[in-house]
């Protein structure tokens, strides 16, 4: 039988999403629904000495309003899960509601409840807050500055951890180098934008005291937790269902205090109550992306080889700790600092600031973006100094493949690699000798063509439990599955990740399927219901195929060894006799002895004639914690146009070579890459959240941050090559984040490339026109 | 002051209470029970709220439900002929269009638009006609072999 | 993102109309100007007063050697009408560019036009082709100047109770070219800077040369440096003096999108681009 594993099937989830019979959280309706509404601060930096909702409680529609002061008593404050030890971290309370501060524009006042949207909506404009308006800061260079105004008294100087990373003797292979490039680098502040925004739709049930809150969410266990810790009610009395969720990209994953308001506002109000953001709203409270400023230098020898990474960073948290928050510059961004290359001698100094500014968390690709964004810049900037192709630096630099497993300077240890591989392919598919004529050529014409070249490698599959605890990480991840079989042989896995766009109700029934030798329909995909689903850590990192996909795996391998000991002793034969063949478990030496995964499936449920031992039922579950973390990796490559003249680019080609192990859906890998690579070059080219220096989100709707459009971004071309990965039994590496990694600095150091000729280094992105535009006139004016 | 309008929808007519201020997508959305139609944004860019009007597409969040009155409204629920799929739902099916598929109603009613009024549309004229409608998930790419495959189809 | 509770009116007519507006009401045709600012709690009006499916004031009439355009036209009826396409081939190519598709289908010329956006791709086609726009209010009708009638952001000459109706063409000389160039802001697609160029030539020479921004200032406007260009054969070089002279001394938006000196640039390459194709357009023979 064919295997369905590497085969690019159609997706079981699309019929409800194509007809729009899906169910998201805002469609989510019940008896005596109320709605609830925010009244966010206006301000980013304030003393609150008043909040007056007299005026919104005896407004038409109204039943409840609540305040900081109401709440504050019994709601626990919003708990940050990411305590990366060994940084000083200081993480001040963050209350659900402003009790006497707010410290960004969009910080939560109060909590209108009303029996519509329209009349919760209303009763927002009737609550007077007097504010004593205090000093804001944005930036996070700034803020960790002296005398910048300070946002907590827990946190002296704003500075909330400073994280070291070291490796070999930098000082020492600073001051041995021949040569030394440095660079400030800047990574725009970023929007999520999940085409979803968030909702909370919170039922209490007093009779039985058990709470259901339904919630956009990328890992509905982690949101038990966390309501849990905000609400006091016990972790067996919450039942969190994450339905449909529209897209995440890291912004459903945190602890926020809107779901814990509204689960309060049932268990007061004895009746369900939803809220939903509206896109404003969203770009005001839902986390932001990246936020860095770094200083780094690297240094090498004159004929390319690297010899040592230095960086001080900035990385801005937004004005309280968000869930992951801290862990993101720091351990997903820090550790990655070799890249793909022998690196001998890292350093890195990470300094977590606090700004009146929303907080900032995971995003697509979390710390590794931007930590290959500058070493990928840097060797740019190192190659043209030296007079080196690019392209010859890294093959010169890469890991070997012989190499592997490989430790790296900051002491983690990469899986498999083949890097040179997908270099080369990435070569041949640009034709990249021929590129390089052509921009000679172009040259003379003056005409501006750039080729950008990113080799990466990134840390997913987060990952074994024992070092997210060593990390500081406040949960395991680990994954889990339950796959069960009914006695007509249809089976369903309940799953622990919470896929929302990736795929994996298919992919995982493609595992399940080929393990049974059954049709693929007969195999059904539960995630997002915690009350149906063990323990899971959810879907972000890259995780959910290399981990949950594993457990899936394991848990189905049990069955199947459950099914064995039952058709043996069937087939009056030993386990030692049977064979697996065509979905049957079959005597060796005669074929037409043997039981269908269906004949088992049945006789284990009905228990008629079980092996002495063996107990009824055909189940398993299996928690899979891998030995390590999956390192994908591929080569990037982009060729533009620069107009000197307006400053516009244009991509002529994009190629996307990507190494994720063995494809389960090839399908599905090309989608993620898509996508990602889109979203990447969205951070490249156009996307910025800007703030005002009073700390106003200046572009504050979608009228002013620039979500790529179709009209606006050009066609991938992928191609992959096949290192499976040793840490599970899939072999699988995670693809959800390797378009936002790698796109971003293959585009820019296309740009730059472009305008070598012009004397442009280094342009901060996004690379608008009018960025573009000034670093041409600053290189012809000759000022640096 | 709330009022009685009536409006086709999905080929039945309707009935509806609704205020004066309510927009036409959380109308169809909370009164009508057609939560295919999708709200992603509050300054009309996005277009998961796209439905037909006289078979027309527009952002049913930047309409108010009293306009629709007299009209004939589509959603994504009643594009296609019961239990069967139009050419280019079947299409996104087929070319991986959608991921998390919260844009998808949208993206399917402005291409149904495109494609009956320009029935083999260029590359360019697709990216084009799409200019309304986000996608955070696939990139377009597939998005645009869809709408390709669907054409192609008719 | 629900607005303020008002009532609604849909007028059977346009003297209908014109008699409901009052204090604080506002008129609504798309919408799609309208909505985004009730939505926002920026409009706050007691009435609405719907004027979308007035059949008086949709259409596109031949009148004279031009068109007159009902206010309540929407885009995508632009965009189908042949004789719009054959008369002012401009209007069909910047009716292409506003919004996006769901948009045209709903949005009308008259309102995109008294909402006034500095930014819109509109207005300047307007004060290119000299236009005449009628105002009509329950007392009486007067017609005024598109060169008259955009005074700054989002305010025009329109009077509160006034109500723009009809937009009038004029007949276009022969061997005429026109041509918009723009660079747009990537998120709302309005104009980071735009230029309207049109240009007549006759015997070989410029006999009338107009030039038009949006985007750069509080309100589009005209350059009178392109009469510069009148009574020559508008050589490149004197065409990127005049596209120079018709951006220098104005004072540019400064925003998060585009600094000053850029958005003038911007404006300088598009009035080049503008005139450079409204010209080569002017001198195709037919």
């Amino acid at each position: 039988m064919a295997t369905l594993f590497g085969s690019g099937i159609k997706r079981r989830e699309d019929p409800r999403l194509i007809t729009g019979k899906a169910t998201y959280t805002d469609d989510v309706k019940l008896p005596g629904l109320l709605y609830a509404a925010m009244l966010r601060s206006t301000y980013a930096h304030a003393k609150l000495n008043q909040v007056d909702v007299a005026k919104a409680r005896k407004a038409a529609g109204v039943v409840a309003v609540y305040t900081g002061a109401d709440v504050k008593d019994k709601l626990n404050t919003v708990p940050c899960a990411w305590n990366v030890p060994n940084c000083d971290l200081k993480v001040p309370p963050h209350p659900v509601l402003a009790v006497d501060k707010v410290r960004y524009v969009g910080d939560g006042i109060a909590m209108v409840v009303a029996e519509s949207r329209a009349a919760a909506r209303d009763a927002l404009d009737l609550i007077d807050v007097d504010y004593d308006a205090l000093d804001a800061v944005v930036d996070p260079e700034k803020a960790a500055a002296k005398g910048a105004p300070e946002l907590h008294k827990e946190v002296p100087g704003n500075i909330a951890f400073t994280w070291k990373v070291a490796g070999g003797d930098t000082g020492k292979a600073f001051a041995e180098a021949a040569v030394r490039v440095e660079q400030r680098i800047v990574h725009n502040r970023l929007l999520p934008t999940a085409m979803e925004p968030r909702a909370t739709c919170a039922s209490y049930n007093a009779g039985t005291g058990q709470l259901t809150c339904w919630i956009t969410s990328q890992n509905p266990h982690i949101h038990r937790f966390l309501l849990s810790v905000m609400t006091k009610l016990p972790e067996h009395r919450i039942r969190v269902i994450a339905p449909e969720v529209g897209g995440g990209f890291g912004s459903k994953i945190p602890g926020y205090p809107d779901e814990a308001l509204v689960s309060f506002a049932s268990m007061e109000l004895g009746r369900p109550v939803k809220w939903t953001e509206d896109r404003s709203e969203n770009y005001k409270v839902t986390i932001h992306g990246r936020d860095h400023v770094e200083y780094v230098e690297l240094c090498g020898t004159k004929d390319g080889t690297i010899t040592g990474l230095r960086t001080r960073v900035y990385a801005g948290l937004g004005g309280y700790a968000s869930t992951a928050a801290p862990g993101i510059p720091t351990i997903l961004h820090g550790l990655m600092y070799s890249g793909p290359y022998t690196i001998p001698n890292i350093e890195g100094t990470i300094y977590g600031v606090y700004t009146t500014t929303t907080p900032v968390d995971a995003y697509r690709g979390a710390g590794r973006p931007e930590a290959t964004f500058l070493l990928e810049r840097m060797i740019d900037l190192y190659a043209r100094q030296i007079g080196m192709d690019p392209v010859d630096v890294r093959r010169k630099n890469l890991i070997p493949k012989d190499k592997f497993p490989y430790t790296v300077a900051t002491g983690i240890t990469y899986d498999s690699g083949n890097y040179q591989g997908a270099l080369d392919k990435a070569l041949q598919l640009i034709d990249y000798k021929k590129v390089r004529a052509e921009q000679a050529k172009a040259r003379k014409e003056k005409r501006y063509l750039g080729i950008g070249v990113t080799t990466y490698c990134e840390i997913c599959g987060l990952g074994p439990s024992q070092v997210a605890g060593a990390v500081g990480f406040g949960g395991g991840l680990y994954d889990s599955a339950i796959v069960r079989v009914y006695p007509t042989g249809v089976v369903r896995a309940y799953i622990g990740g919470k896929p929302h766009g990736q795929g994996e109700e298919t992919t995982f029934a493609q595992i399940v399927a080929d393990e049974f030798g059954i049709p693929v329909e007969n195999v059904e995909v539960v995630a997002g219901d915690t009350e149906a689903t063990p323990q899971g850590w959810g879907t972000y990192g890259s995780r959910t195929t290399a981990v949950c996909g594993s457990a899936v795996k394991v848990a189905a391998q049990r069955v199947k060894e459950k099914a064995k000991k039952i058709a043996a002793h069937l087939l009056e034969a030993s386990e030692a006799d049977l064979e697996w063949k065509e979905g049957k478990f079959v005597v060796k030496g005669s074929p037409d002895k043997g039981k269908s995964f269906g004949d088992l499936a049945l006789m284990a449920n009905v228990a008629w004639n079980m092996p002495p031992g063996v107990e009824p039922g055909l189940e398993a579950t299996a928690f899979f914690d891998p030995s390590n973390f999956v390192y994908p990796f591929g080569t990037h490559i982009c060729t533009v146009e620069v107009d000197v003249e307006t400053g516009e680019v244009k991509i002529l080609r994009y190629v996307a070579v990507d190494d994720c192990g063995p494809q389960i859906n090839p399908m599905i890998v090309e989608g993620q890459v898509h996508g990602g690579v889109i979203q990447g070059l969205g951070e490249a080219l156009q996307e910025m959240a800007v703030y005002d220096e009073d700390g106003q989100l200046l572009t504050g709707t979608m009228m002013d941050y620039a979500v790529p459009k179709a009209s606006q971004m050009p066609k991938v071309e992928t191609a992959h090559t096949v290192t499976p990965s040793p840490v599970n039994p899939l072999g699988v590496k995670g693809v959800g984040e390797t378009g936002t990694i790698a796109s971003v600095p293959t585009l820019v150091n296309a740009v730059c490339d472009a305008l070598a000729p012009l004397g442009v280094t280094h342009i901060d992105k996004p690379l608008t026109p009018a960025r573009v535009w000034a670093a041409i006139q600053q290189a012809k004016g000759g000022t640096p | 002051m709330k009022r009685t309008i009536t409006l086709t929808v999905n080929g039945a007519p309707r009935s509806v209470e609704v205020e004066p201020r309510a927009l036409l997508a959380l109308v169809l959305r909370d009164q009508l029970d057609l939560t295919g139609t999708h709200i992603g944004c509050d300054t009309s860019q996005c277009g998961a709220c796209t439905v037909h009007i006289d078979g027309r597409a527009v952002k049913s969040c930047t309409m108010l439900a009293v306009q629709a009155e007299g009209h004939a409204v589509t959603t994504i629920e009643g594009l296609a002929a019961k239990d069967r799929l139009h050419p280019l739902q079947q299409a996104f099916w087929d070319k991986h269009g959608l991921q998390c598929g919260f844009c998808t109603p949208g993206m399917i009613m402005t291409a149904a638009d495109l494609l009956a009024h320009n029935p083999k549309p260029s590359e360019a004229e697709i990216r084009h006609a799409l200019e309304g409608n986000l996608c955070r998930c696939t990139g377009y790419q597939n998005i645009v072999a869809a709408v390709q495959l669907a054409a192609g189809a008719r | 993102m629900i607005p303020t509770s008002f009532e609604y009116v849909r007028a059977k007519n346009l003297s209908d109309a014109l008699k409901a507006m009052g204090k604080n009401t506002k008129v609504i045709a798309g919408g799609h100007s309208l909505l985004p600012l009730l939505r926002f709690r920026l409009a706050q009006p007691d009435m609405l007063i719907d004027i979308g499916q007035l059949r008086e004031l949709k259409g596109i009439k031949r009148s004279g050697g031009g068109l007159k355009i009902g206010a309540a036209t929407t885009y995508r009826e632009l965009l189908e009408s042949k004789e719009l396409k054959a008369l002012y081939p401009l209007i069909a190519e910047v009716t292409e560019h506003i919004g996006d598709l769901q948009v045209r289908n709903a949005g009308t010329i008259g309102g995109g036009l008294a909402h006034a956006d500095p930014a819109a791709d509109m207005p300047p086609v307007m004060l290119v082709l000299d236009a005449t726009f009628v105002l009509q209010s329950k007392t009486g009708k007067r017609s005024v100047p598109a060169r008259k009638f955009f005074k700054g952001p989002f305010t025009t000459a329109l009077k509160p109770n006034e109500l723009l109706t009809e937009i009038q063409l004029p007949a276009l000389p022969k061997g005429v070219g026109t041509a918009y160039a723009s660079f747009e802001q990537a998120a709302s697609g309005y104009a980071l800077a735009g230029a309207v160029a049109l240009i007549a030539i006759a015997k070989g020479l410029i006999t009338r040369a107009d030039l038009a921004f949006t985007g750069l200032g509080d309100a589009p406007f005209l350059a009178p440096a392109a009469a510069k260009l009148v009574a020559t054969t508008g050589d490149a070089s004197l065409i990127d003096q005049v596209a120079q002279a018709a951006v220098a001394g104005v004072e540019a938006n400064d925003d998060v999108h585009a600094p000053a000196a850029y958005r003038l640039h911007l404006g300088r390459v598009a009035a080049r681009r503008a005139l450079t194709q409204a010209l080569a357009q002017a001198q195709r023979p037919g």
